[in-house]
C-alpha cells in the first residue's frame, strides 16, 4: 500500500516536472523559428524530445460552485473506511472536510442526504467514449488506427468526439472522471487520455488537467488476428512478443540518441543536427521514463506473467492490466509486481482467451495480498452501471464465503481506478484536499435499484435527477424528432 | 403485379381460414406422470411468486412439494411425504426459473470461433428452412453456467449474418437442463438499417423480399424460372407449414417507422408477430397495445447507437407497459455471457418504472406463454414439471444469487465450469501461490 503510495508521488512528481519542462519549451520554440540553429535552439529541440501532453494543454476550468454542505448521509470514504449518519463539505472545488456534525459556511448549501449514501465520483479506466461514439456510424470508427502493430504515435485524444451522448448516459451512472484508450487492434495502440465527464465542445474543455497519459498495449489474439490476416508479423503469440520487444530496443536507441546530443550540446559542441522526432518513439520513451502509464489488455495469465518480464527487461511498470480475465490464476504475481487488474464481472466466452473468465475474478485478485482490483466497463452500457458491475461480483464472492462489505468494493471503481490512471493524489475518495467529484445515491449503490440522485465535479453539480434536463446536451440529438420526450 | 398480388391476398385468406394452431403441450396423461429422475423436495415457508396468470402478489409463508420432478402442491402448511428433503426458505423468495433471452447458448461455445459459432447460416440464400434447433449441443459449458445464474430457459434464435439473408430461420425455446429443444418454432427476421446490405441496400426492399416468399409459398405450383425464385422447394414447405399453424415471427426491428410499416405489413398478411428490439416501440406504443403485439426489449439499450435507435431510452419497458404491451425482456447482445444478465436487465427496468411484477413476469412467465412453452417454464403451478428458483435476496437484484434451483424437474447442483476453475484457483491464492 505504501509502496504504491510513493510510486504514484514519484509518478506525479516526474509528470510535473516534464510539464514544467515542456512549457518553457513552448516560448522557446517561437523564437527558434525565426532563428538559425544555435545552443538555445538546440536545447528546445532536444526538450521536445520530452513525451508530454502540453501540445494540447487542457483548458477544461471547473465550473461555478458555492459552498456545499451535504448532511447525515453513509459515506463511503474510497479508502475503505465508511462513515454513518456524516457530512461532507464541498468548498472552492475541493473537500474541505468529513466527518460527524460539521457546520456550513455562510452561504453555502446544505442537503439533507438522511438515507442517502456518498460515494466519490466513480472512475472508469477504460472506455470508448468518443472514439468509438454513438451512433456507431463507419464515420465514427474512429479507435483503432489499425495500420500498423505500432501505432505508440497516435493519441486517443485526437478522435474523441465530445458529442457522444455517452458521456452524459455514463455521468448519470456515476461516472465523473474517465480513461479513454485507443483500441487493442495494435501491439502498441497509442496514447490514453483522461477526461472529466463534462460536456464540453472541445475534449481539451474535457483533459483531466495535468493527469499522465497512458499507452495503450494489447495481447494475444487481436494483434496477432488483425496482422496475421495480412500476413505480417505478429501472427502468433511469439510474434507480438518479437513486436514488442523490437520496439522498446527502438525507444531506448531513440532515448540514447537525443541524450548523446544533449551531453554534447551541453559541452558547446558546434554545428549539432538534434535527432529527428519521432512520435511513435517519443510515447515509448516517455513510458521508460516513468511519464507515461502502462495500460496493457491482457486476459491470458501466462500472458500477463510475459509482460511482467518484460517490464522488467526493459525498466518500466506496468500500471494495471486491462480486462484481465485471468488474473484470478495469477493475483498473488500482480500483487507483488503492483499491477493492478481491471476487470468485468461476467463477460465470458466471446473469444478464446475470455473462455476462463469466472465472476469471481475481482474477488480473487483482492484476496491477494495487496491486490488491486479495478472494475472497468470497456462498454457504453457497463459504464452506466459500474456499480452493478461490482455488486455482480460482490454476489458471488458471497457465495464463495468471501463477504465484501461496500466501503471495500467501493475502492474498486475510485481509489484503487485512480491509482492506475495516476490520479489517487487528487481524486478517488473523500478525504479533504481531494477534488470534489462526488455522488449522492437514492440508497446502497451495490443495488440494481440504485439511482444517482445528484453529482458534483470540482464541486459543481452536474447531474441532478429531480430536475432532469429536457434536451441532451449533446449536439447530436439536439432537434432530432425520434428523441423529443426522451428522458434518458 | 396486380395479379401477383391479388393472387396473393387470396392466398393469404385461404390459408388464414385453414390456420391451426398447433400446440406443442403435453396432454393431461402426461402432467400426471413422474419427471424421469425428477427431483422430491419441500421448499418450506417461500415467498412464492408464482407468476401464475393474475396472481398479482407473491404467496407469504407458502411452501412448494416437488414430487418425482412435478409441482404436487403449493400452499401453508404442507405436509412431508415419507422420505422428502425439506429445504427451509425462511421467507425467502421463490421464483420460477429465469429466461435468458433470445440468444445463443449451446449455439456457440466461443463467440469469435467460427466453429463453435451456428447460429446463422451464410448461404446466400433466404431460407426459412434453416433449423437452428439442430445446431443445440446440450453439453455446451454454458449452460451449467446459465443454470448457476438461476437461468433455466431460453430461445435458440437463428441470426441474420452478412451473407445470410434477412430471413434467419427457425428457432424454439429450450430448457437449459439439457433437454431438448421443445417442439415450438418462432421464425426470426431482421429489419431496419442492420440488415440494408441483405436486402439490396434499402429497407423498403425488405418488405419486398417478404412478401415475395410469402407468395412463393402460399403458392406451392406457382410457376417460376429459377432465377425468380427466393426459396427452394423445401423452405416453400416449410414456410407454408408454418403460416398455416400460424407460428410465431419475430421482427428485429427498432425505428418507430420501421415498427409501423412491420405491423401493417403482419396485418396485411395476417402474421403472428412479435417485435424484437423495438428501441422506439415506445413511440409507437398505443399501436402496438391495439394490434395486441408483444414486444421483446432491452432496457439496457438507451443510446442512440444507429439512425434507427435516436429515441432510445431507459423508459422504453415503463412506457410500453403502461400503454399496455406484452413485454418481455432479452437483450440485444446475443452473445452466450450475456444471457445470464436478463435479470439485471429486468431490476434496471423496475429502477426506471417498470412495475416489480411486470419486469418478473418479463423474464418469466410471459417469455414462455409467447413461445409457445408455458407448460414447461414461466410459472409454479400444481402439475407443471418443476422449473424454479429460491434466491438469497431480492429476485431481480444483482447482489442476489439463487440458493437452488431446479430445472426440468430435477435439482441442479450450483456448480459449472466456473466454479471449478474459482475452486481450483481460490487454493492457489490462499496459499499465496498464485503466479
Amino acid at each position: 500500500m505504501s509502496a504504491n503510495r510513493s510510486w504514484a508521488l514519484i509518478l506525479l512528481a516526474s509528470v510535473s516536472l516534464s510539464l514544467t519542462a515542456c512549457s518553457s519549451s513552448a516560448a522557446l520554440q517561437k523564437s527558434s523559428a525565426e532563428k538559425s540553429a544555435d545552443k538555445k535552439d538546440a536545447m528546445t529541440e532536444s526538450v521536445a524530445g520530452v513525451s508530454t501532453s502540453t501540445p494540447y494543454p487542457s483548458t477544461y476550468r471547473p465550473a461555478p460552485s458555492v459552498p456545499t454542505l451535504i448532511r447525515g448521509a453513509t459515506l463511503l470514504i474510497g479508502n475503505g473506511e465508511r462513515l454513518e449518519d456524516a457530512d461532507v463539505l464541498l468548498q472552492d472545488g475541493k473537500i474541505a472536510a468529513v466527518g460527524k456534525g460539521l457546520s456550513a459556511p455562510a452561504g453555502a448549501r446544505t442537503i439533507e442526504a438522511r438515507g442517502k449514501w456518498v460515494t466519490p465520483g466513480l472512475i472508469d479506466v477504460h472506455s470508448h467514449l468518443g472514439v468509438y461514439p454513438s451512433p456507431s456510424v463507419e464515420a465514427h470508427s474512429d479507435g483503432n488506427e489499425a495500420t500498423a502493430p505500432s501505432t505508440a504515435q497516435v493519441w486517443a485524444e485526437h478522435s474523441i468526439w465530445p458529442q457522444d451522448p455517452g458521456f452524459e448516459a455514463a455521468l448519470e451512472g456515476g461516472i465523473t472522471t474517465l480513461q479513454v484508450l485507443p483500441g487493442s487492434a495494435n501491439l502498441f495502440g497509442g496514447r490514453s487520455v483522461t477526461v472529466k465527464n463534462v460536456h464540453a465542445v472541445t475534449y481539451q474543455s474535457m483533459k483531466f488537467p495535468d493527469a499522465p497519459q497512458g499507452l495503450k498495449m494489447a495481447c494475444g489474439e487481436n494483434p496477432k488476428r488483425v496482422y496475421g490476416n495480412r500476413r505480417q508479423l505478429p501472427s502468433t503469440r511469439m510474434g507480438n512478443v518479437a513486436g514488442w520487444r523490437a520496439q522498446w530496443i527502438e525507444a531506448q536507441e531513440y532515448m540514447r540518441d537525443w541524450r548523446q546530443y544533449e551531453k554534447r550540446a551541453a559541452a558547446g559542441a558546434k554545428d549539432l543536427r538534434p535527432p529527428k522526432r519521432d512520435l511513435r518513439l517519443e510515447t515509448l520513451a516517455g513510458v521508460l521514463r516513468g511519464e507515461i502509464l502502462i495500460q496493457h489488455h491482457c486476459y491470458r495469465a501466462d500472458e500477463m506473467a510475459i509482460v511482467v518480464d518484460m517490464a522488467r527487461e526493459f525498466g518500466y511498470r506496468v500500471s494495471a492490466f486491462h480486462h484481465a480475465t485471468e488474473a484470478y490464476k495469477i493475483s498473488n504475481l500482480l500483487a507483488e509486481n503492483g499491477v493492478c487488474a481491471a476487470v468485468w464481472a461476467d463477460w465470458w466466452g466471446f473469444k478464446m482467451e475470455s473462455y476462463d473468465a469466472i465472476p469471481e475474478n475481482m474477488i480473487l485478485v483482492d484476496a491477494a495480498p495487496k491486490g488491486c482490483t479495478v472494475v472497468h466497463s470497456d462498454s457504453a452500457e457497463g459504464i452506466q452501471r459500474l456499480n452493478q458491475e461490482a455488486a455482480k461480483g460482490m454476489a458471488f464472492g458471497r457465495r464463495m464465503g468471501v463477504e465484501i462489505s461496500p466501503e471495500h468494493a467501493i475502492r474498486w471503481l475510485t481509489q484503487n481506478a485512480a491509482k492506475a490512471i495516476g490520479l489517487e493524489q487528487k481524486i478517488g475518495t473523500l478525504e479533504a484536499g481531494k477534488g470534489a467529484d462526488v455522488v449522492i445515491w437514492n440508497g446502497n449503490p451495490f443495488s440494481v435499484y440504485a439511482l444517482t440522485e445528484r453529482i458534483f465535479i470540482d464541486g459543481a453539480v452536474r447531474f441532478e435527477r429531480e430536475s432532469p434536463r429536457r434536451e441532451s446536451e449533446s449536439d447530436f440529438l439536439l432537434g432530432q424528432p425520434a428523441a423529443m420526450g426522451v428522458i434518458r | 403485379m396486380s395479379l401477383i398480388k391479388d393472387f396473393s391476398q387470396r392466398i393469404a385468406l385461404a390459408s388464414f381460414a385453414a390456420c391451426v394452431i398447433l400446440q406443442a403441450s403435453p396432454t393431461l396423461a402426461d402432467d400426471a406422470a413422474a419427471v424421469a429422475g425428477g427431483s422430491s423436495l419441500l421448499l418450506r415457508n417461500a415467498t412464492v411468486y408464482t407468476m401464475a396468470r393474475g396472481a398479482t402478489e407473491p404467496l407469504k409463508g407458502t411452501d412448494v412439494l416437488i414430487e418425482n420432478g412435478r409441482i404436487s402442491a403449493v400452499g401453508a402448511g404442507l405436509a412431508v411425504p415419507a422420505g422428502v428433503r425439506v429445504v427451509d426458505a425462511a421467507g425467502r423468495a421463490v421464483t420460477p426459473g429465469i429466461f435468458g433471452g433470445l440468444g445463443h447458448v449451446g449455439l456457440e461455445e466461443i463467440g469469435l470461433e467460427q466453429t463453435t459459432g451456428d447460429y446463422a447460416q451464410r448461404l446466400g440464400q433466404m431460407r426459412p428452412e434453416f433449423d437452428v434447433t439442430l445446431a443445440f449441443n446440450p453439453e455446451s459449458m454454458s449452460l451449467g453456467v446459465h443454470r448457476t445464474n438461476g437461468v433455466t430457459f431460453s430461445v435458440l434464435a437463428p441470426a441474420s449474418a452478412s451473407g445470410g439473408s434477412l430471413v434467419a430461420g427457425l428457432g424454439a425455446p429450450v430448457g437449459l437442463d439439457g433437454s431438448a429443444p421443445l417442439p415450438s418454432r418462432a421464425m426470426f427476421v431482421d429489419l431496419g438499417g442492420d440488415a440494408n446490405d441483405l436486402s439490396g441496400g434499402s429497407r423498403a426492399a425488405q418488405f419486398m423480399l417478404l412478401r415475395q416468399a410469402l407468395v412463393e409459398a402460399r403458392a406451392p405450383n406457382l410457376v417460376m424460372v429459377h432465377d425468380e425464385r427466393l426459396l427452394s422447394p423445401s423452405g416453400r414447405q416449410v414456410l407454408l407449414e408454418f403460416l398455416k399453424s400460424n407460428g410465431l415471427f419475430v421482427f428485429d426491428v427498432d425505428r418507430a417507422a420501421d415498427i409501423r410499416n412491420t405491423l401493417a405489413f403482419a396485418r396485411e398478411e395476417k402474421l403472428n408477430t412479435v417485435i424484437r428490439g423495438g428501441v422506439e416501440a415506445w413511440r409507437v406504443a398505443d399501436e402496438l397495445a391495439a394490434a395486441g403485439v408483444p414486444v421483446i426489449l432491452d432496457p439496457l439499450d438507451n443510446l442512440p447507437d444507429s439512425f434507427d435507435k435516436v429515441g432510445a431510452t431507459l423508459q422504453n419497458a415503463a412506457k410500453l407497459r403502461a400503454a399496455g404491451v406484452t413485454v418481455l425482456i432479452s437483450l440485444n447482445d446475443t452473445d452466450v455471457d450475456d444471457a445470464g444478465k436478463t435479470r439485471q436487465a429486468a431490476g434496471n427496468a423496475v429502477a426506471h418504472g417498470m412495475p416489480w411484477m411486470d419486469a418478473l413476469a418479463a423474464i418469466t412467465r410471459v417469455p414462455a406463454e409467447v413461445f409457445g412453452a408455458a407448460d414447461r417454464f414461466g410459472s409454479i403451478e400444481r402439475g407443471r414439471p418443476a422449473d424454479l428458483v429460491l434466491w438469497t435476496g431480492d429476485p431481480l437484484d444483482v447482489s442476489s444469487l439463487p440458493e437452488l434451483v431446479v430445472a426440468g424437474g430435477r435439482e441442479q447442483k450450483l456448480e459449472s465450469r466456473h466454479t471449478a476453475l474459482r475452486d481450483r484457483h481460490y487454493e492457489r491464492v490462499k496459499a499465496g501461490a498464485a503466479r
